[in-house]
């Protein structure tokens, strides 16, 4: 099967550059599917997971942190704030930032602090997710 | 002259200065290899960005967004990119006098301008001159991760949508090499200066739509030209205190190489004299 490379960037550094057969993100206007051949596109990404597929129906999941996708027919490249690989996800501090966030959500004051924890929550369960494998 | 005593504990103090400017020395050396490791890194990021930028802005133009259009400057913003502590040689002050220059010779009056100070001494700096930065960021690490100043950076930009300035420049050093490093102003906003990386202007499709792909990408874009220049101020920033150190550590030596020259001289002086008073004596008892 055609493979695409991938490649997510992020200001730290790039985080993967591999070969996949199947690219799967979500976008802000619902997720998507990408394969080799693709049109040319670009489309924001939502805080969450994207699925890298490599032959043998073997998966990979990294969490993205907000952030943009830009696909060429032979190569995907996601630039985003951050991104973490499965296996490189910082649990604790994740959980941390989770149950701040959710403290944050409970006692609500001011719109702009309920919207960036609103943000954090996402982010922090997001990793999470990932870290479990889930979608 | 100095007594014997004297010379001999200003060298010991000079030898004392100068193995700590050698440290500091080294350790500015380690720091700016890992800074410019950091730089690196971050070039990738940096050239996607700015080539999926120009395909949008430049390839399609009928796509326009606020960041995008220059408006009436009734008020400027400037960032200042400088370090926390001194000891740098000339890093910061020639940054600040450069700054501090462009403000005299464009403004009359305070209302026409904001400083935006990252650093310490760009704070400090233009505090005594009576000028309150409206956002400021001091205490930050060696090597600053994106993380570490996403809320800065992120403010900056904001600062610029909600029309509290209307244009954006930024001062910081640029790094050259290990002996050079060059003030460089860059208008950041409005983005009306974006380069294009060359021929590969390809057409995307936009899901949903140009202005809202904009939207996200304009101000990750300004966030990240801003986070670059913090890297590269970084990296000037140590290069900068390592030849100082060094500077410092080439005069101690020189200093102590004098000093002991006049030990040795007083010493000598001192043998000298001690032998005339002893025949000098005997020849009395003769």
């Amino acid at each position: 099967m055609k493979t695409l490379n991938v490649n997510i960037v992020t200001p730290d550094g790039p985080v993967i550059d591999t070969n996949v057969e199947l690219v799967s993100a979500k976008a802000q206007s619902g997720e998507l599917g990408i394969m080799a051949g693709h049109v040319p596109m670009v489309a924001p990404l939502q805080i969450g997971a994207v699925r890298l597929v490599t032959g043998g129906k073997q998966s990979e999941l990294v969490a993205i942190s907000g952030g943009f996708l830009e696909v060429r027919p032979d190569q995907v490249t996601i630039l985003a704030q951050a991104a973490e690989r499965a296996e490189n996800i910082d649990v604790s501090r994740a959980t941390e930032a989770q149950r701040r966030a959710e403290q944050r959500l409970q006692n609500k004051q001011d719109n702009i602090d309920f919207k960036r924890a609103e943000l954090a929550l996402r982010r922090a369960t997001n990793r999470l997710n990932v870290h479990q494998g889930k979608l | 002259m100095a007594s014997l005593r004297d010379i001999q504990t200003r060298i010991t103090s000079t030898k004392k200065t100068s193995q700590i400017t050698k440290a500091m020395q080294m350790v500015s050396a380690s720091k700016l290899n890992r800074a410019e490791t950091n730089a690196k890194s971050f070039v990738p990021y940096m050239n996607k960005i700015q080539e999926v930028v120009a395909s949008i802005a430049l390839g399609s133009k009928d796509v326009t967004h606020p960041m995008l259009v220059s408006r009436p400057v009734k008020k400027t913003g400037y960032l200042v990119i400088t370090s926390d502590r001194g000891l740098a040689g000339a890093y910061n002050s020639s940054i600040l006098r450069s700054v501090y220059k462009k403000i005299q010779e464009r403004h009359t009056s305070k209302d026409e301008y904001v400083v935006i100070a990252l650093g310490r001494v760009g704070r400090d700096f233009f505090r005594a001159r009576g000028i309150e930065a409206i956002e400021s960021v001091t205490g930050l690490p060696d090597q600053p991760s994106f993380a570490d100043v996403k809320e800065i950076v992120r403010k900056t930009v904001d600062l610029f949508s909600e029309g509290v300035y209307d244009e954006l420049y930024m001062y910081y050093s640029h790094f050259v090499n290990a002996i050079q490093q060059d003030v460089t102003v860059k208008k950041v906003l409005p983005l009306t200066e974006i380069e294009s990386t060359g021929g590969r202007l390809s057409s995307y499709e936009f899901e949903p739509s140009a202005e809202e792909i904009l939207e996200v990408l304009l101000p990750q874009y300004a966030e990240s030209l801003i986070y670059g220049a913090l890297l590269d101020g970084k990296a000037s920033e140590h290069a900068a205190r390592m030849t100082a150190m060094q500077n410092a550590t080439d005069n101690a030596k020189e200093l102590i190489r004098n000093l002991t020259l006049q030990y040795n001289r007083a010493r000598q002086a001192a043998i000298t004299q001690e032998i005339t008073e002893i025949v000098g004596g005997a020849a009395a008892l003769e």
